[in-house]
């Protein structure tokens, strides 16, 4: 018997037993979760194709915007989930932070990316508990596109996921943006930008709103006044609301971690951006 | 084919037990101590990036003493498990005491099956919103899970290290004397230097052990004394050196995380400024 055994394992070298403890010791959840139960990760769901062209009716997140500022990045998105012509929720929130360092906006299909934020935010954890350290920004963006890419056969059926990742580089000492593509690209983002329905209005506004070296504040304030510009022309894109004092999600990120910016500032700055408008009591 | 002996199950359970509890016993000791601040884990570790000490959720954090390969692999599978359930459940979903059941029956596992027992201790820790609902769990090598109060002591002292703490444990301390209180009771061999490595085996070619540079391996045990306390100790009135911050690994788990530094994570290392600080404490009192 004894012998048996060993004929059957000699032919493993050292090499192959390497590989095998060194692929079993992942540090990545999501490559843990595929192994062992892959019946959890967002990617699993299977859509039968032949059961249509058109997508189905899901609930939709819209717009997100993102800057830098002196010292760091805000991240601000509106709280409107849309499903055809209907509005889905009033009160939903997509902007999530990441970890210590980070922050995550989502645009497209709700359901899909709470589940892909769900599994980044454990991602990034697991890997800080096993390793000790926290990922470099750029591993954490890379590995969003990563969740991204493993998304792209839902997303040629129409249920696409689009995030902006913003975080604080604690080696350079700086905010950064990264924006996606439903293929899982990653493109580096520089000064601001914007993604979802109502994105090409606020990317609009950022240009004229958005100055270099902005005080957390004032970058606050023009995150909430490129939302406003955004669901002035886009239906999808919900603005602010003083009946149910309602106000835009708002993270910073800076070199003492991300903080989500309380209702009292943003009442204030939402507010502002209203009163300076009936002001002027132009049409457009 | 190889004559094989009859060996009783009684006599390898025994030899099996021995060889586990002697691998244990040339480690260095970990103090795990409630207080009403939340939870300390203090270990003497001179390593500051091979640790003994862990995250594993939440509220939950681990200890452990022994073999490092061994315990950090059991660690990783703890982290694993924890993301898991909290992924596939809910945050609050996850318990100490389903992780110390899982633990135990892996421990039991290896220690009947496999051809070597696990030669670790170890101990889970949950803290709890109010003081005196903590849960402290203490794994030994064979499965054995006991529920500890108050406190667990771990390692090669765990005796003499249990009979300090065992008479001065003072549950409504907080963090800087209930740390102090482990670090007197891990430093309770450096009073009697001739007879605190008395009972160790010489353990040498034991590479895989992450303490063989300092008290075991090729440095002789009885030259120890004389030069590290001038270097880590600070020698208190009573002649007993204490342990350095150098020397020293220290996590607390806070009991209000959220309320205090705005996150639900409850696990904090304490950097050596910190530490020194706390130590030098009891040197102004």
């Amino acid at each position: 018997m004894v012998s048996c055994k060993r004929v059957v394992s000699d032919p493993m070298s050292d090499a192959q037993r390497f590989d095998r403890i060194a692929s079993a010791a992942t540090i990545s959840f999501s490559d843990h979760l595929s192994r062992h139960n892959p019946e959890l990760l967002p990617s699993s769901r299977s859509m039968n194709a032949a059961g249509g062209s058109s997508s189905p009716q899901v609930p939709h997140g819209t717009t997100i915007v993102a800057m830098t500022f002196a010292g760091g990045v805000v991240m601000a998105g509106d709280r409107r989930a849309t499903m055809g012509n209907l509005i889905a929720s009033r009160h939903i929130e997509k902007v999530f932070p990441a970890d210590q360092f980070s922050v995550l906006g989502i645009a497209g299909t709700a359901g899909i990316a709470i589940d892909i934020t769900r599994l980044f935010q454990v991602e990034l954890e697991h890997y800080e508990k096993i390793e000790g350290t926290l990922l470099s920004l750029d591993g954490k963006s890379n590995r969003l596109a990563a969740m991204i890419r493993a998304n792209l056969p839902l997303a040629m059926q129409g249920l696409s996921v689009v995030p902006l990742f913003a975080g604080y580089d604690t080696e350079r000492r700086e905010g950064r943006l990264f924006s996606y593509d439903v293929t899982g690209g990653r493109y580096e983002e520089q000064e601001h930008h914007s993604v979802g329905s109502g994105s090409a209005f606020a990317r609009g506004a950022l240009k004229k709103l958005w100055k270099p070296n902005l005080d957390e504040a004032a970058a606050i304030s023009v995150a909430v006044e490129a939302l406003y510009d955004a669901a002035d022309d886009d239906s999808a894109t919900g603005g602010p609301d003083m009946v149910r004092q309602l106000w835009p999600v708002v993270y910073t990120v800076n070199s003492t971690g991300n903080r989500k910016v309380s209702d009292r500032e943003l009442a204030t700055a939402a507010e502002a951006v209203i009163a300076e408008r009936s002001v002027a009591g132009r049409e457009a | 084919m190889t004559q094989q002996f009859y060996v009783s199950p009684e006599q390898m359970m025994k030899d099996r037990a021995d060889f586990a509890r002697k691998g244990i016993a040339r480690g260095r000791s970990v103090v795990v101590i409630s207080c009403r601040e939340g939870i300390a884990l203090v270990a003497e570790n001179p390593s500051p990036s091979l640790r003994k000490t862990g995250e594993i959720y939440d509220r939950i954090a681990f200890a452990a003493v022994g073999k490092y390969n061994e315990f950090e692999s059991l660690r990783q599978a703890g982290v694993r498990y924890a993301d898991v359930r909290g992924y596939s459940y809910d945050r609050e979903d996850v318990t100490a005491r389903g992780l110390a059941s899982v633990y135990a029956q892996s421990l039991g596992a290896v220690f009947t099956a496999e051809s070597k027992p696990f030669e670790v201790e170890l101990a889970v820790a949950e803290v709890a919103g109010e003081a005196g609902k903590d849960h402290l769990y203490r794994l030994t090598f064979d499965g054995s899970i006991a529920d500890e109060n108050g406190f667990i002591a771990m390692g090669g002292q765990a005796e003499r290290v249990r009979d300090v703490l065992d008479g001065r444990w003072d549950p409504s301390v907080g963090f800087p004397e209930a740390i102090r209180l482990a670090v007197a009771a891990l430093s309770v061999d450096r009073s009697q230097p001739a007879e605190g490595t008395s009972g160790h085996p010489p353990a040498s070619g034991r590479n895989g052990r992450m303490d063989n540079n300092h008290r075991e391996g090729s440095q002789s045990a009885s030259t120890e004394p004389a030069d590290q306390p001038p270097r880590n100790g600070q020698p208190t009135t009573a002649g007993v050196h204490l342990l350095g911050a150098g020397l020293l690994e220290i996590a607390v788990l806070d009991r209000e995380p959220l309320s205090e530094r705005g996150t639900r994570r409850a696990f904090r290392r304490l950097d050596d400024a910190e530490v020194e600080q706390i130590l030098a404490g009891e040197a102004g009192s």
